[in-house]
């Protein structure tokens, strides 16, 4: 097994030439987050996950967590020294207000150094993740007293932090939950009921577990109107801050996972636990949705984080692995790396990578400008593109997690099937990513039901017509910039012609559309992804150096010509329709 | 209490390391400049005793040229107080016994209550820095510590040798040298990161040490490098092809060499 690389040199290009971070830096509030400190931030983030959480990636799989008789959840081998580590360093905190403890660095920031913890370790990685998304529900919507009493330990990490949304029966239907939350005349809440798949419910890293509890008061409204927001800590918080009695939730078990084994993913059991308020009764929807676009951003990252490692260790294998020998070679057998296919195979990734990272990336410059730039318009617009983004990026970069690590698999042939190599890890770990925090398939709904449809579809039209932007500076650029030009402007095209379509259909035929949409998401990142290289490509030459210019110059290149004319190979499904997805009746399908 | 650590910036442990064959110094182009590792050492050990008590000052001090400065950053980020830099072009190329001079005039112009350093440099190896600081500042010197305890008035320790392990102690102040058996630096918090930027440092020159260099002699070395001559590359090994006497042929070759 090779080991992690911290990737550090490859965000700083793409946060320096291609996603504008500068000018984001240039806003009031960030004026001491200019790019130099970041990227210094970043080298030594880097130079932490390296020696401290990577080493934990192994153990987490083989040796996964557990949940002994007496109820308690044991993490894997050194994942509890790693995490004491990471809290004293304090990385989890540098996106999080000054107020209570955090650096007040962009959002865009903390994705990057999410980043670099998910690819030395995915299943460590989620730990901080999910106690960021409930420290974000507490900071918009909690009352002060619940925000003195619990943020200033949740952004340090001391205390953890989980969100129990699923039920059973109540998955990608959030509505359907039925835990129950009952006012006492303290005006704390006993909440009962079970929740699933609660991703580190229990464990022994942090001293104290700050739950995120979904649930309903009684005579609330059917669906997601009647779902209320609560804060259940494992330990009852005495009014001096210390611990106090054990509340009333317990795990009933650990599931058995394809992958992520060091993440303990709890079934957990509300008996008359106490819980404080978020916000008012039935406003639960409302600070879900606040989340959500963050934590999708985050779950898109994840899948090109772990296919980023899953890269390394290919690469590496590539150049040192010997078999037969390749055109022209004598002699000694070749490095597999010299073999066309396996060319084929690891540019494809690089490539992927490098365009899914400048996704992401662009996505949290702009959720950054949706609440820090100065003027109201730009705020409002940069929302609504944070709105387009967010669905594009889960999907596309948690479906490229899932693909890019089956090639890096492939390039390891047979060894990659056999676990002793890591590359197995990688495949199963980030296979969770494209079903969690609303599956792909949601996401391309999302897109097409909620997102297209902003301003009558001027949002999205508006957005596409910048992208066509780029093309004129690539007819500027010289030659080498031809084919980057003429491929992505006939993908724009095909992309323009889909949203056409789908404006066109959408109000009368949504069957039509939701059938087209995971094609039409497709297309979407596959144009992002080339027109994010080709600005990369037009940005080499300002680095003054001429490996990084001609590295940044062949990824596009190669994308334009060999990966983006997929997107045009998908019009027709994104637009056909219903007819053939419901041509045949459930027992059809069964013969 | 006011520790100062000595601190060295080396070239990277743990990539190649080149002399400039002209001036048989260090060819500082050839690879990353870094603290040393057994400087981070010594740095922990100061911080651990600050840990327990706040109102301890850690000092950092080194001598280089003007590059050193994104070392003691670093050091600086791992939460020391402020630094010390003694720069000077007439001190490029000092011996150990100019370094030593340069180090205690420094540590006398800034004061302290302890001084820790590294045992010896990864990449000069001298080993001697520490004890001839001591000397000169006419102060007890503690050495080797494989372990350090340090209260208001005296350093402690263990010191292994190959007949025992001692338990030493001197009253402050004192210079000690530890060993790579002390733990491993901290991680730098990244608060730590972002208050280096900040934190204070000191340049002094030699005039501002009141040290003036030989003007008989080109660099203030007193050692002087007659000649210098490259590494022979490496020559191919002797393959030993068993057809029943490789026992013997292994014997005599390993005779031949003087290892048996």
């Amino acid at each position: 097994m090779s080991q992690f690389r911290p990737q550090v040199s490859d965000i700083a290009f793409i946060l320096e030439h291609v996603v504008g971070y500068p000018e984001l830096a240039k806003l009031p509030g960030y004026e001491h987050a200019d790019l130099d400190t970041v990227v210094e931030l970043l080298e030594q983030c880097g130079e932490f996950m390296k020696e401290v959480v990577a080493p934990t990636n192994r153990a987490g799989d083989v040796d996964g967590a557990r949940r002994e008789a007496d109820g308690t959840v044991v993490t894997s081998p050194g994942f509890k020294e790693a995490y004491r580590q990471y809290v004293d360093a304090g990385w989890g905190a540098v996106p999080l207000p000054e107020e209570f403890g955090g650096g007040d660095f962009p959002r865009t920031v903390g994705l990057a150094i999410q980043e670099l913890v998910t690819t030395a370790n995915m299943a460590f990685a989620l730990c901080p993740l999910l106690t960021q998304g409930a420290i974000e529900a507490l900071l918009h919507y909690g009352s002060d007293e619940l925000k003195s009493r619990y943020l200033p330990k949740m952004v340090t990490g001391e205390w953890a932090g989980t969100m129990n949304l699923t039920e059973p029966q109540a998955g990608s239907d959030v509505g359907a939950l039925t835990a129950r939350a009952i006012k006492r005349d303290d005006g704390t809440y006993a909440i009962t009921g079970q929740k699933i798949f609660i991703t580190y419910g229990d464990h022994d890293m942090a001293e104290q577990i700050v739950h995120l509890v979904l649930a309903r008061v009684p005579g609330a409204p059917a669906g997601t109107k009647g779902i209320s927001c609560f804060i259940v800590p494992k330990f009852l918080v005495n009014d001096d801050g210390s611990l106090g009695e054990r509340n009333g939730v317990e795990t009933l078990s650990l599931e058995h996972k394809l992958g992520i084994h060091g993440s303990p993913t709890c079934v957990l059991s509300y008996e008359d636990a106490t819980g404080y308020l978020i916000g008012e009764e039935n406003f639960g929807m409302r600070i879900m949705f606040v989340m959500m676009n963050s934590a999708r951003l985050s779950v898109g990252m994840q899948g090109i984080a772990v296919a980023e490692r899953a890269y390394q260790q290919s690469l590496d294998y590539a150049i040192e692995r010997r078999q037969g020998l390749a055109i022209g070679a004598t002699g000694r057998d070749s490095a597999i790396i010299e073999f066309p296919d396996v060319r084929r195979m690891l540019m494809t990734q690089k490539a992927y990578i490098a365009a899914g990272r400048s996704l992401m990336l662009l996505n949290a410059v702009y959720a950054d400008r949706s609440t820090h730039d100065s003027h109201p318009a730009a705020r409002a617009r940069a929302e609504e593109i944070v709105g387009l983004l967010t669905p594009i990026s889960k999907a596309f970069g948690t479906d490229l997690g899932n693909e890019l690590t089956s090639i890096a698999l492939q390039i390891h042939g047979g060894m990659g099937y056999i676990e002793e190599t890591g590359a197995a890890q990688y495949y199963r770990d980030v296979r969770i990513a494209a079903i969690y925090e609303g599956t792909n398939g949601i996401q391309a709904a999302d897109l097409v039901g909620r997102k297209l449809g902003v301003r009558d579809g001027a949002s999205v039209l508006e957005f596409l017509a910048s992208m066509r932007e780029v093309l004129p500076e690539l007819a500027e650029a010289g030659s080498d910039f031809d084919s980057i030009r003429e491929g992505l402007d006939e993908q724009l095209t095909a992309l323009e012609k889909a949203t056409g379509w789908m404006l066109k259909t959408g109000r009368a035929d949504p069957n039509a559309i939701l059938s087209g949409s995971a094609p039409y998401l497709r297309m979407w990142g596959l144009c992002l992804g080339g027109w994010l290289l080709a600005r990369s490509a037009l940005a080499g030459p300002a680095t003054g150096d001429p490996a990084q210019a001609n590295t940044q110059l062949a990824m596009a290149r190669f994308y334009a010509e060999q990966l983006l004319p997929a997107c045009g190979g998908l019009l027709g499904a994104a637009t056909a329709g219903s007819r053939d997805l419901f041509a045949l009746t459930p027992e059809q399908l069964a013969r | 209490m006011r520790i100062v650590v000595l601190v060295k910036q080396v070239p990277d442990t743990y990539e190649e390391r080149k002399l400039d064959v002209t001036t048989g110094l260090l060819d500082r182009r050839a690879s990353d400049a870094i603290i040393d590792e057994i400087s981070e050492r010594a740095i922990e050990v100061a911080l651990k005793h600050k840990d327990s008590d706040s109102t301890t000052e850690v000092v950092l001090l080194s001598m280089g040229p003007a590059s050193l400065t994104a070392s003691l950053r670093k050091g600086l980020s791992f939460g020391a107080d402020s630094a010390v830099h003694v720069l000077d072009d007439g001190l490029g190329g000092a011996d150990l016994g100019w370094t030593s001079t340069a180090l205690a005039a420094a540590l006398a112009t800034t004061g302290y209550d302890l001084v820790i350093a590294g045992n010896e440099s990864t990449d000069g190896r001298g080993g001697m820095i520490p004890a001839m600081v001591a000397e000169r500042l006419r102060v007890p010197h503690l050495t080797f510590l494989d372990s350090v305890e340090i209260t208001v008035d005296r350093a402690s320790g263990l010191r292994e040798s190959e007949s025992g392990t001692l338990t030493v102690h001197a009253m402050l102040p004192a210079v000690i040298s530890i060993t790579e058996r002390v733990p491993e630096v901290r991680f730098p918090n990244f608060k730590g990161i972002l208050g280096a930027k900040k934190k204070p440092i000191t340049v002094l020159t030699l005039g501002d040490l009141g040290i003036v260099p030989d003007p008989q002699l080109a660099s203030v070395g007193r050692s002087v490098i007659v000649s210098t001559i490259e590494r022979p590359p490496r020559a191919a090994g002797v393959k030993v092809v068993d057809e029943g006497n490789a026992g013997s042929e292994l014997a005599e070759f390993l005779a031949t060499e003087h290892l048996i």
